[in-house]
């Protein structure tokens, strides 16, 4: 298949595609001891060669297009066509972020900040963050900041078991020291083990609401008393805001500090992987610590406010993924209050939907009320047939489904874990197809294990040798290097 | 206008499983005390009135905006052939997710794989990471790399440097503490080599040098290299891509790591992002570097296939002890830039190199040949220089813009000592009448 190869070991020496325009020489010449004499060897192709090429790796993809796409916490809804169309309009896409014509863009980003304040009631936002990750470095910055600024020192970041490794990567990053608080019998922050854990040391504690078992936090206003108590700030994840569009605000629950990823929650699309935009909010106490610059309002005009001296600096070459905030910007105009609404109701009701369908046939670790997102558990068939959350996902695949994610929660909060994010663009038809497909895997885990040990058997790939690549890492292609693998027919 | 396929039958069906009489009670375990009463939002809106509302911004930006564009200082107007649009826009790949599941992915993790391999060839190094947030977060995660690599306390940033990406990295090492010593320049442009021999420290994390640097001006790398690499200190260059094409990369003169911003490499402006940072080092220290990474392996028929892999340094498996927080990245914009270089190959690369060299030396050419215009910096420059006049930048830029052109950077705005000088771009797009506008202004002042 034409796949194959990668675009390096396509075309011929001389072969092209892109030109351009033959220089006037002005005369000038590149000093001998810095110009470059040994082209970069980059692929030598044909246009369509090269539109063949990638079409075909293309069609290697499973993607929101052309599958349901279940993966939970990522929110894979249906990314507008609009969107794209209004991101590339030319002088949009054209526009240089030092330039002096930038009226227009700067209101797009106050104009999201509004809805964003709206949705979470916070006090103000930065854009910068490029992703939630960057988002999660830039809250507990700005919670750093915060203590700085009133002379505390403190040490200790509190996050639950349950968490996304961003959480104490990022704290660490900040050079915070981490502790872990457990989760109880229904998935929730066991709030005895974090009332051990707080003391004067405690910068603040990172959640997720609804959390990574998809089960709200209901003691929440009681774990925001208990951390301002002792002078810690609460940070909140946005990864599962999906849930909440219209119903609550994470600045209602007590929250100082929260990121939301317009990659999900506002649909601007995964890209396999980027780019994404964590923008972060805050409460006013943090508001003097915000990136700069920010987005002003003066008179009718906006401007970018460089003059922000306890601010926590910059994270972004410029000011974030402005491209994605126009789609972001489209989306909730086009939603409204109500569409914002109906979004978290469908979404709840999707997932509530297939945990009632799937109840009788898989585990559920933790057992409380799922919202947009449940996790389910292989270890009824792993105890069983030897089958784990791998093999059923693998299986999922050969039913043209993308498996939702797996072993997240972590296999030491809950074992064999796949966390089921359906969101509300999927249609009650599209679920029962998912349903119908994980009931018959369920079946066949007892009848033919080996099927699902197999599996996927329709790929461009079927299951890849990671150990080999981890232990012996190949990490570029080289010219003259061969490629030692056999070719599929 | 929203996107639920819901219908009140499906509704009315779904409810009746959950034994549930209205979605609210799905939401019961929200605290009464916590519900939204009324979320403070106008009315949803159709597409055709979404689409006047963009175009109305669009059209806000062209009534305003100047004819000739001469703005560079890390974000670059340069020619994308129409392929890599097309060829990002295919839904297959916007709109996928990380390739977790690899063998649903591997367009994905094939792209990163040639974008990985493309980025050696380009900085002459060995390996490199599936792509960061941007040049800025790049070199401060590179900053953050050389620390691991030899546990320095400071690090020398010349004074050249963009100073967005100062800031970037100042932001970035605040958590660890590290020193940040500044390196002036010197009156070529380029950095003090004699301060940072000063300053080169068996307590060294890093030296950093960007080429070009801030103001266009090319550093001499051979002796930086000559300097650093016989010190544990690990040299980290950041660099324009496009320059690539034309002058010698970092991995050339013992490089440890090299990074900086594909935008230049077919992104579009966009008001600064999405852009798409890259990565690259010595397979000495590839188990130091941040970010994801596909590695080429085989299945279980022997069938050639791509992974991600070395992942036991990132968070989702070593937590607080990962080398980075970071998970998604710019993917979509590494594909592009991968699509690009494809598509320019080694001969189209080599020509838009030439075209910037040769465009930006004749206009710095004419512009100096007026009466009142200097080259401020005596080094080479690729496609940026630095203009200085007896007036203040700030003025002299408006004055020019009332003639239609966005003749540069007022360098005033990041460094008060260059109150009066002008940083000017001149990539292959500025056309012969595009130059003639610029001069024809400059000379009309």
């Amino acid at each position: 298949m034409i796949g194959e190869k990668l675009i390096f070991e396509r075309g011929a020496p001389g072969r092209r595609c892109a030109t351009f325009p033959m220089a006037v020489d002005s005369g000038a010449a590149i000093p001998t001891t810095m110009r470059r004499d040994i082209p970069a060897a980059l692929p030598e192709v044909g246009e369509l060669e090269l539109v063949r090429h990638y079409t075909a790796l293309s069609q290697m993809n499973f993607s929101i297009d052309t599958q349901f796409y279940p993966l939970g916490s990522c929110t894979m809804k249906y990314n507008p066509r609009v969107h794209e169309k209004a991101a590339r309009l030319p002088e949009i896409a054209g526009l240089h972020p030092l330039s002096e014509d930038a009226q227009p863009a700067l209101r797009v980003i106050w104009e999201m900040e509004q809805v964003l304040k709206a949705i979470s009631g916070m006090d103000g936002f930065t854009f910068q963050p490029a992703a939630g990750a960057q988002g999660e470095f830039v809250g507990i910055s700005l919670i750093a900041a915060y203590h700085r600024a009133r002379g505390y020192r403190k040490k200790v970041v509190l996050i639950p078991d349950s968490a996304h490794g961003t959480n104490p990567a990022t704290a660490a990053m900040c050079g915070y020291t981490v502790q872990a608080i457990k989760s109880t019998a229904r998935g929730t922050v066991d709030v005895a083990d974090l009332e051990a854990r707080l003391t004067d040391d405690v910068a603040g504690l990172m959640l997720t609401n609804p959390n990574t078992f998809g089960v709200f936090e209901d003691e929440i206003e009681k774990i925001a008393a208990l951390v301002h108590g002792v002078g810690g700030l609460l940070y909140y994840d946005g990864a599962n805001l999906n849930a909440f569009l219209g119903q609550c605000r994470p600045g209602d629950m007590g929250f100082d500090v929260v990121h939301i990823n317009l990659h999900k929650t506002f649909t601007t699309p995964h890209g396999g992987g980027g780019p994404g935009s964590g923008p972060v909010g805050v409460t006013k106490a943090l508001l003097p610590f915000l990136p700069l610059p920010v987005v002003a309002k003066k008179g009718g005009a906006f401007h970018l406010d460089f003059d922000r001296p306890q601010s926590i600096g910059k994270v972004s070459s410029f000011y974030g993924n402005f491209g994605m905030l126009v789609r972001a910007l489209v989306y909730a105009e086009m939603l409204g209050a109500e569409g914002m609404r109906r979004t978290s109701e469908m979404a709840v009701l999707n997932a509530n939907y297939i945990a009632a369908k799937l109840h009788a046939h898989y585990d559920r670790p933790k057992n409380g009320q799922p919202m947009h997102e449940m996790v389910f558990s292989a270890s009824r068939q792993k105890k069983a047939n030897g089958i784990s959350a791998t093999d059923i996902a693998k299986r999922l695949i050969d039913f043209g489904i993308h498996p939702p994610t797996i072993y997240f929660p972590l296999p030491n909060v809950a074992p064999e874990t796949m966390l089921i994010e359906p969101t509300e663009t999927e249609s009650l038809e599209q679920l029962d197809v998912f349903i119908d497909a994980m009931i018959r895997i369920a079946r066949e885990a007892e009848e033919n294990p080996a099927l699902l040990k197999d599996a996927p058997h329709a790929t461009p790939v079927r299951r890849l040798d990671e150990a080999t690549a981890a232990r012996k890492p190949i990490l570029r292609w080289k010219r003259g290097a061969t490629a030692t693998a056999v070719q599929k027919p | 206008m929203n996107y639920t396929p819901h219908t009140a039958r499906d509704i009315e069906h779904m409810l009746g499983v959950l034994g549930v009489s209205s979605v609210g009670e799905l939401f019961a375990p929200v605290p009464e005390s916590l519900r939204l009463k009324n979320l403070a939002l106008p009315h949803g809106i159709s597409e055709m009135e979404a689409v006047a509302f963009v175009q109305s911004l669009a059209d806000g930006i062209r009534e305003q905006g100047a004819v000739a564009s001469f703005l560079g200082g890390g974000a670059y107007d340069h020619f994308s052939p129409s392929v890599v649009d097309a060829m990002i826009s295919r839904g297959e790949f916007f709109t996928a997710y990380t390739p977790y599941q690899p063998e649903v992915s591997q367009g994905t993790l094939r792209a990163i794989f040639e974008f990985q391999s493309m980025i050696c060839e380009l900085t002459g190094m060995e390996v490199a990471n599936a792509s960061m947030y941007d040049g800025a977060s790049a070199l401060a995660e590179a900053v953050l790399m050389a620390v691991r690599m030899n546990n320095g306390t400071r690090v020398l940033l010349p004074q050249s440097l963009h100073p967005f990406y100062r800031q970037v990295v100042a932001t970035y090492v605040r958590g660890i503490g590290l020193e940040l010593v500044d390196i002036p320049w010197s009156d070529s442009g380029a950095v003090d080599l004699a301060v940072l021999k000063r300053e080169l420290t068996a307590q060294t994390a890093a030296v950093v040098v960007q080429n070009p640097n801030f103001f266009g001006v090319l550093e001499s790398l051979g002796e930086i290299g000559d300097l650093v690499n016989q010190t544990q200190t690990a040299f980290v260059a950041c660099v324009n891509p496009m320059s690539l094409s034309a002058i010698r990369p970092p991995g050339d003169f013992g490089a440890d790591i090299v990074v900086g911003d594909g935008q230049p490499l077919g992104l579009p402006l966009s008001y600064g992002g999405p852009y798409v940072g890259f990565f690259a080092s010595r397979e000495a220290h590839v188990r130091k570097m941040p970010g994801r990474i596909c590695g080429e392996t085989t299945d279980v028929d022997g069938v050639r296939g791509f992974v991600l892999t070395l992942q036991t340094r990132e968070q989702h498996i070593r937590r607080e002890r990962a080398t980075s927080n970071i998970c998604t990245n710019q993917t979509l914009c590494a594909t592009a830039v991968t699509v690009y270089l494809a598509a320019v190959g080694p001969q189209g690369f080599r020509e838009v190199g030439e075209l910037n060299w040769h465009q930006s030396h004749r206009a710095l050419h004419a512009l100096t040949a007026l009466d009142g215009v200097r080259q401020k910096f005596s080094g080479a420059i690729f496609n940026e220089f630095v203009l200085q006049t007896d007036h203040k930048a700030s003025e002299v830029l408006a004055a020019l813009r009332q003639q239609g052109v966005e003749a540069g950077i007022d360098l005033g705005r990041f460094y008060p000592a260059l109150e009066n000088c002008i940083l000017t771009c001149v990539t292959e797009k500025r056309t012969d009448a595009d130059l003639d506008r610029l001069i024809d202004a400059w000379r009309a002042l």
